[in-house]
């Protein structure tokens, strides 16, 4: 735990902390800068419900934080096995952070299998907290301990704290005529109850989101509550903590802030670019981890005329995408990397057929089925070249939860302009991660203007006429006189007929490459974070844009700079002049070096890579390690 | 920031390299509404020509689809549609360059996609009449998975498929419908694939609307158009076509004059199922099994009725054609509205505007927010 301040503050600050119990003098409470924590349970133990409450607790309380879900793909992988491990990790800070922690400084480990796959992470020194309960033969035996990690070595050098969480639960639910299957259920709450002791935060949220959620089901709700409670309670009067954490609010811009989460800012700023357009927004979607929850979202928004549309698969998505885009709405498809391969020849279709379209890939473990819920930037190639034929696309890459919602309103705006379609990539990680955002004032979101064309001209109608931009106009169906016919075959020059011209053909394939090039104007000048030139440019792209920048950070002192891209293709005009200020690009990549490989071939750069393939995304030091090699 | 690349000089276009177009085969002369169909027809001041497009068609001479794409020009000038109202969407194969033809909106898509495009399209605007054209290769191989689910959504399109039995566009490999046996150049052996019935396939698919017609009679072909045109909901035309480069003659028993009304019953609604040269057959249901009989040799009540929305009878109707020594059924197999999919769509978006139009401002500020001042 970093930086530890001033110690003494009385525990009551002012929230509803249950009563006090006990004669027990108060804990003294220490001010930290930042924490992380990890919850790990079985997928059973519903700790992706634990994280998401202490962080929504935790963002109320105006910290900066960034998390990182983990779960298995299995969506009830047996219980007490190491592959059935869930985790929820959670940092937060009193300053601006951009990475949910490389190293947690707490693991809450309600199993063997648990505390197995996650010990390793854990800070020297950190603390654990466990359910000991768990640690029976059984679990034991199912997370491949020989030994109980609690009787022999595995744990010196923690603070460990051990309760018996299961017990601790029944006991407080004693009365209320549940199973004991059904009552150990609200363990988790007892975790949560206990943290939100240990970090001094109060319970009201979880009281509120508990009365919501269960508020149906009176006795669910009883025992949840009492579960939070008795875990608070536990923190209180068991009289193994000697200190209590307190990390204060972050200095944040004034404003209102929400936490969110990628794949929810990603939905919201389809909805803000409808409402900007104008258009009506039709999503055609098949569900796919880690890309679904986009399409849930969307489902939602029927009062802002949103039409979702789930499909009969990935083809089918794209292609009703493609049908209303003709038929004049703001056209997206959502999927991750199975179904984007599955889309390429339909973007094929809105490439020639020149119509605009917003197609968002939430970026998983591939190849194949690959590891769908756990991220990686592999796609960059695919979204780049993965269709037949000169088939030029643009490509955004969003860099962080928040940063989905701009990027989804920026792949509509060029969409619409240039009438192209626009590969959005996300990726796993900021999808689920989540952080603060403060929310965007509405009118200051710009307009999003349409080449849409709605009446009759004197002149003949030429469907594949173009503007400055090389964008052709946007005949909607229903509009007397601009009938017209388009297709995958190729096109002639401006009347859009059939064609099979040899120079026509090659004219007609250079255009769509110069008008998708000619996207660079819309592309501000690239920001280089630390010196302009020097020894260093660590270079990335997407959601890895925390941990570098963090990694950067740390090194602007040794030299080292950072620059990341949100535009993928076309590339910002002045990429390569600034790569030439450099004496190494070093290219971080949770892939094999796909940015690399695009980098060295346009600026002929002899760029370096540091590549990380295992699902997880990078953490700070990671890079730092990484990059020292070459100071 | 680099240079807005400029369009280069254009390279110099020759006219469309189209051939001297071919005469399509001799036609019947026009000919009037059918009174039985008991549709609506305003009185529009619109030919043929006004939905025929300036693009030189370039089936082979003597193809089927000829027939078809006329027929549909004469038929739609009666439906008090504009040429502006309908949107003309089509997979790939032969019969897929039909919007090309048709002076509407049209949009010539990709292989098998086109049920999805439709449906999109239809959904972004119910408003428009919507029209998908496709082939047995098409809308049953690479596209039967959407073929199946607009017909059981029910978007409110109309459905042509083209089935000549064979891939006519790729050169004559065999299609899902062609017959077991059937040697092609991807079959010299002869096939081993059993093919698939679509007006079957469609029923199975909880299509709203199934009805079968040829090329070869003009006539029924309009009046199969016109009620297809009329459906609320996925109207599905199976449409024999004959291929004469790659599968002459596939529907020879149906079209040849001396055999043909041994071979066809037509479906009229509400009548028995009377055919033959000499009209003196009939259908008789046996239980559930059809039966061919004379019509003298048995009461006029114990004849099988025609009944549209008897999905049971659809299917064995369906079913009939493939029957030895049973005539095939052309005409409406089946038609049962129920609600179409961009209705319900379109309805429940009211409904949720109806209780407060979605507000950006509030949208963005909800769920869990605080203020730092
Ligand atoms: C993805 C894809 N696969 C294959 C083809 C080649 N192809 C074009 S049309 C066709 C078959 C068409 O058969 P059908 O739908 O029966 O149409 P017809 O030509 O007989 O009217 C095939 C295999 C293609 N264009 N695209
Ligand atoms: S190949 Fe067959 S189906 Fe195609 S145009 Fe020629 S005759 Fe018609
Ligand atoms: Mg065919």
């Amino acid at each position: 735990m970093a930086n530890e301040a001033e110690v003494t503050q009385s525990g009551s600050n002012g929230h509803t902390a249950p009563e006090s119990i006990g004669q027990r003098p108060k804990v003294p409470i220490t001010l930290l800068e930042d924490v992380t924590i990890r919850f790990a349970g079985d997928s059973g133990d519903g700790m992706q419900l634990t994280g998401t409450q202490f962080t929504n607790t935790t963002a109320l309380h105006g910290n900066d934080l960034s998390t990182l879900p983990d779960y298995p793909a299995e969506i009830r992988a047996p219980i007490g096995t190491l592959y059935g491990v869930s985790g929820f990790q959670i940092h937060f800070s009193s300053k601006e952070i951009h990475t949910p922690g490389d190293h947690p400084d707490v693991l809450v480990a309600m199993n063997p299998a648990a505390l197995k796959t996650n010990l390793g992470d854990l800070k020297k020194g950190g603390v654990v907290i466990l359910n000991e309960d768990a640690f029976d033969e059984k679990n034991l035996k199912l997370a491949k301990y020989e030994v109980n990690p609690l009787t022999d070595n595995t744990l010196d050098g923690y603070t460990v704290y051990r309760f018996p969480l299961t017990k601790i639960t029944l006991d407080a639910l004693r009365d209320l005529k549940m199973g004991t299957k059904e009552g150990a259920r609200s363990k988790n709450m007892v975790a949560l109850g206990l943290v939100y002791w240990l970090y001094n935060r109060p319970m009201d949220q979880t009281l509120e989101w508990l009365k919501s959620k269960f508020g149906k089901n009176a006795q669910v709700l009883e025992a949840n509550t009492r579960a939070l409670k008795a875990g608070y309670y536990l923190g209180e009067t068991a009289e193994l903590f000697n200190a209590r954490y307190e990390v204060k609010p972050a200095n944040f811009k004034p404003g209102r802030y929400r936490n969110i989460m990628g794949n929810e800012a990603t939905a919201l700023g389809m909805v803000a670019a409808s409402v900007k357009s104008g258009l009506d927004l039709f999503l055609g979607s098949y569900p796919i981890t880690p890309a679904s929850d986009i399409l849930h979202e969307l489902s939602k928004y029927k009062n802002f005329g949103v039409k979702t549309f789930q499909a009969e698969d990935e083809i089918a998505g794209i292609c009703a995408a493609i049908g209303a885009s003709y038929a004049g709405d703001l056209a997206l498809t959502t999927t991750s990397g199975p179904g984007l391969a599955l889309k390429g020849e339909a973007i094929g279709l809105a490439v020639m057929t020149e119509l605009p379209l917003v197609i968002i890939d939430v970026q998983r473990g591939g190849p194949s089925t690959g590891l769908p819920t756990k991220t990686e930037q592999a796609d960059l190639l695919q979204a780049l070249y993965g269709r037949n034929g000169e088939c030029p696309v643009a490509v955004i890459a969003a860099k962080s939860p928040v940063d989905c919602f701009d990027s989804a309103i920026e792949a509509s705006r060029i969409a619409l302009k240039y009438m192209v379609p626009v590969i959005l990539l996300t990726d796993g990680y900021i999808a689920n991660g989540s952080e603060p955002w403060l929310v965007p004032d509405v009118d200051l979101i710009p307009e999003l203007t349409t080449k849409r064309r709605t009446v009759k001209s004197d002149a003949t109608f030429l469907p594949y006429d173009r503007d400055e931009n090389n964008a052709r106009p946007w005949a909607i169906p229903g509009v007397e006189g601009l009938e017209h016919r388009i297709g995958g075959l190729e096109k002639q020059h401006l009347t859009g007929n059939v064609n099979y011209e040899p120079a026509n053909h090659e004219f007609m394939v250079r255009l769509r490459q110069q008008k998708v090039d000619g996207i660079v104007q819309d592309i501000p000048q690239t920001e280089v974070l630390g010196p302009k030139s020097g020894k260093v440019l660590l270079l990335g792209w997407g959601g890895t844009y925390g941990a570098i920048t963090t990694a950067a950070e740390r090194l602007h002192s040794k030299g080292v700079s950072s620059a990341h891209l949100r535009w993928m293709n076309p590339l910002p005009a002045d990429l390569g002049e600034i790569l030439k200020n450099f004496e190494k690009v070093i290219i971080p990549e949770l892939n094999l070096g796909q940015l690399r490989k695009v980098i060295r071939d346009k600026y002929l750069v002899d760029a370096i890579g540091i590549n990380k393939i295992q699902g997880l995304p990078f953490t700070p030091q990671e890079i730092i390690t990484a990059v020292e090699q070459y100071l | 920031m680099a240079d807005t690349p400029k369009v280069p000089t254009p390279p110099p276009f020759k006219a469309f390299p189209g051939k001297a177009s071919v005469a399509p085969p001799p036609m019947q002369a026009k000919t009037a509404p059918t009174p039985d169909l008991n549709v609506d027809m305003p009185v529009i001041a619109l030919t043929a020509k006004d939905f025929a497009s300036d693009q030189d068609v370039r089936w082979c001479p003597g193809c089927g689809d000829y027939s078809i794409l006329a027929q549909v020009q004469r038929t739609l000038p009666e439906l008090g549609v504009l040429p502006h109202q309908m949107v003309f969407v089509a997979g790939i194969g032969c019969s897929s360059r039909f919007p090309y033809y048709m002076n509407t909106y049209g949009f010539h898509t990709i292989h098998g996609r086109g049920a999805a495009i439709a449906s999109g399209v239809k959904a972004a605007n119910p408003d428009l009449s919507v029209w998908l054209a496709t082939g047995d290769g098409d809308g049953l191989s690479i596209g039967g998975n959407h073929t199946l689910h607009i017909l059981r959504r029910n978007f409110d399109v109309n459905i042509m498929l083209f089935n000549n039995r064979i891939y006519g566009l790729t050169k004559g490999q065999y299609s899902p419908t062609s017959e077991v046996g059937k040697k092609t150049k991807s079959t010299p052996y002869g096939s081993i694939d059993y093919p698939i019935n679509p007006s079957l396939f469609a029923l199975g698919s909880e299509a709203s609307f199934v009805a079968r017609t040829i090329d070869r009679d003009p006539k029924h072909l309009q009046e199969v158009i016109k009620r297809a045109a009329h459906h609320k909901g996925t109207a599905f035309m199976e449409i024999y076509q004959n291929c004469n480069i790659f599968n002459d003659g596939a529907f020879l028993n149906l079209t040849e004059k001396d055999v043909k009304d041994d071979n066809i019953v037509f479906l009229k609604q509400g009548e028995p199922l009377i055919f033959g040269k000499d009209k003196n057959k009939a259908i008789m249901l046996d239980g559930f099994t059809p039966k061919v009989v004379n019509v003298a040799d048995v009461s006029a009540d114990k004849l099988l009725i025609h009944n549209e929305q008897d999905p049971i009878l659809a299917n064995i109707l369906g079913r009939m054609s493939e029957m030895e020594g049973f005539p095939c059924p052309l005409g409406v197999i089946y038609a049962h509205e129920r609600p179409t999919y961009e209705e319900q769509m379109t309805e429940q978006i009211t409904t949720a505007k109806s209780k407060g139009l979605g507000d950006l401002k509030k949208l963005l500020n909800s769920g869990n927010t605080w203020s730092i001042n």
